[in-house]
């Protein structure tokens, strides 16, 4: 296990700059999610980790060693693909033992540490199977595998649950983090799925077009978001925006509010921050989402308890929210602090 | 379910066999069928009458030392052909595809001696080579090589090896660029990370998932060597000097309508007939076992 190091890495494609300087810290056995949307340049930056794309600018360093310029083997890494890319024309074994072998282990350890790792991903009784006659759940676990038998330093997953159907994934969620436990295993996980990054990160990166808009813990990202797009992107359903000045009373420098569905509650008409017309109400059985079309023509969602009565359609309604938890954002985009505390 | 289309009628079905079929009997049947009746006779010399003989066209081939010979010089001729050409082609398509600007030039650039009909090609190559003006020929005069494929059996037999590959190159870099433009390329990038350096991953990944395309360019480029490389041998050496360069194919040409031995010229394309359809069975039947997945 180790250390990795981002400092200001940037890519340029030509005269395209899509990676704009991204820095992190990862600690031993840290495990640091990536998460944005589709190319905000996730894969990119950590195809730069893995040495398959040149670096522009900047230095990586794995357990303190400059690898900029370094071959992808030579970094002792181990990568798990979104397709998997495993070796077609090999058996589950020697997919697993390739790398193995390659560095010249012994017979008998890479027979006991493929057997070891295929005991975990309880892969034994595909060993001498294809890649084409496997599911794509247990593809998936042969790919874990064959990083997971070269120890490496630091473990690089590009979307490896993409391709699976919705059950599996959360199957699958389930089984990394508790191979990342047992294993404590340095970890940089690309996804775009939000509910992936939450679940299994120590820290996340919230990317946004090249630019990692913040770091920190999942938790600490959904409760303190620097930006509008990270408040936005991290949480289901998203954040409802209201422009401050439909609102008065907000400081000069706020431009928008930011208020999670679950924060806001039915009002009377008339009471509450602001004014709308229910739309729709979905009921999801533990819970409600409501929406609800406010005056200036916005959508604006709200969760609520499955319990709760929902009023019919097209009722108008009062929304209320405590203002202490409501999220400014000033007209930049960034995060201004909550002064008026109610 | 039936998966296959079916007709109703039996109009429509024959329409669409008939042209196939006909080509078949008329181009393939016919022809196969007179050598084989020609085989039996021998033609007195002045092709008057013809004497019923049985195998004993067959008999005398496979006892003449010149006709076992051919098929050493066939055998020889054709694996180097397929050799060289089938290398070359995939040296160059290796090349090729880690190329990423300018590869439409350099692949059309590559694409033009296939268009070279095999006798033209045996021409340029012959110009080149020509004993008293050719270039390089004169070259290697003042590199102090005496270049004379008019008398050095290996001499001519290396000509023309090298202008029946030259055309075949281009063919075969076409399906092998294609083959390796088809392998993931995120497998290579795994193979790389596994600590595989470029020609263990070549070894190890690429060449084996290549297989059915090197395979099926095999058996083409063995019954190219063995047929379509007549203008290339008959322009050059005309299957000299010795008979060092005269395969089957040029046997029975020359000994048909050289030597007017039309019983034997006729046995001897039987034999070709079965020669060829055995190593397509051997081919299907052993090497595409070996073909991984
Ligand atoms: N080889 C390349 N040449 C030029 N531009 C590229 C190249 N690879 C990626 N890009 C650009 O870089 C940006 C980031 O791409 P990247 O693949 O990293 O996105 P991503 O975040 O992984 O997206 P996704 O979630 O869809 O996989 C995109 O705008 C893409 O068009
Ligand atoms: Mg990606």
């Amino acid at each position: 296990m180790a250390t990795l190091k981002l400092d200001n890495v940037k890519k340029r494609f030509g005269q395209t700059e899509v990676i704009h300087g991204v820095s992190i810290d990862v600690k031993d056995g840290e495990f640091i999610v990536i998460v944005g949307p589709s190319g905000c340049g996730k894969s990119t930056l950590l195809r730069m980790v893995a040495g398959l794309e040149a670096v522009s600018s900047g230095e990586i360093q794995i357990d303190g060693t400059r690898v900029n310029d370094a071959e992808p083997m030579d970094r002792d890494i181990a990568m798990v693909f979104q397709n998997y890319a495993l070796y077609p024309h090999m058996s589950v074994f020697d997919n697993m033992a390739y790398g193995l072998k390659i560095a010249k282990t012994p017979k008998l350890e890479i027979a006991d540490r493929v057997g070891t790792a295929a005991k975990m991903l309880e892969l034994e009784d595909y060993l001498t199977r294809k890649p084409r006659e496997l599911s794509g759940g247990q593809r998936q676990r042969v790919a874990m595998g064959r990083a997971i038998v070269r120890k490496p330093a630091v473990f690089l997953f590009d979307e490896p649950l993409s391709n699976l159907d919705a059950k599996l994934r959360v199957q699958m969620r389930l089984e990394i983090k508790d191979l990342q436990r047992k294993l404590g295993i340095t970890a940089l996980y690309v996804t775009h799925d939000q509910v992936e990054a939450m679940t299994l990160a120590d820290r996340m990166i919230v990317m946004n077009a090249g630019v990692a808009d913040q770091i920190g813990a999942p938790l600490e990202v959904y409760e303190n978001p620097q930006t509008e797009f990270v408040a936005g992107f991290i949480g289901s359903p998203a954040t409802n925006f209201i422009p401050a000045e439909t609102l008065g009373d907000r400081p000069a420098k706020v431009a928008r509010v930011g208020v999670r569905p679950e924060h806001a509650v039915l009002a009377d008409a008339g009471t509450g921050q602001i004014q709308g017309k229910l739309v729709y109400a979905e009921a999801l059985g533990a819970e409600t989402l409501l929406h609800l079309r406010l005056q200036s023509g916005e959508m604006f969602t709200i969760r609520q308890d499955g319990t709760v009565p929902v009023p019919a359609d097209g009722t108008l309604t009062g929304v209320d929210w405590r203002q202490s938890r409501e999220i400014s954002f000033g007209s930049d985009g960034h995060r201004t602090p909550n002064e008026s505390a109610a | 379910m039936e998966k296959r289309v079916t007709f109703k009628g039996w109009l429509l079905p024959l329409c669409l066999l008939l042209p196939q079929v006909v080509i078949t009997a008329v181009f393939f049947f016919y022809p196969a069928g007179q050598a084989i009746y020609q085989s039996l006779f021998i033609p007195d010399p002045f092709g008057l009458s013809m004497r019923f003989v049985g195998l004993g066209n067959f008999e005398y081939l496979l006892g003449d030392p010149y006709y076992r010979a051919s098929f050493l010089t066939t055998a020889i001729f054709s694996g180097l052909v397929t050799v060289v050409s089938m290398g070359m082609a995939l040296y160059l398509a290796v090349l090729a595809d880690r190329l990423i600007k300018g590869s439409g030039t350099y692949r059309t650039l590559l694409i033009w001696p296939y268009a070279v009909a095999p006798a033209v090609a045996g021409v340029l190559w012959l110009f080149m080579f020509n004993t008293r003006v050719g270039v390089v020929s004169w070259y290697l005069g003042i590199l102090g090589y005496d270049w004379n494929h008019v008398l050095n059996e290996t001499e001519a037999m290396g000509l023309v090896v090298v202008a029946s590959s030259w055309g075949r190159v281009s063919y075969n870099f076409l399906f092998f660029l294609a083959g390796l433009q088809a392998i993931p390329k995120s497998v290579i990038e795994a193979a790389a990370i596994d600590g595989a350096h470029f020609w263990t991953r070549f070894r190890t990944i690429v060449f084996p998932l290549l297989s059915p395309t090197t395979f099926f360019l095999l058996v083409v480029n063995i019954v190219y060597a063995f047929f379509e490389t007549f203008g290339v041998i008959h322009t050059i050496t005309s299957g000299g000097p010795q008979q060092a360069t005269t395969i089957l194919v040029y046997k029975v040409y020359s000994d048909g309508f050289v030597g007017q031995d039309l019983g034997s010229s006729a046995a001897q394309s039987v034999i070709l007939l079965i020669v060829v359809g055995i190593l397509t069975i051997v081919q299907f039947k052993f090497i595409e076992r070996r073909v991984h997945y």
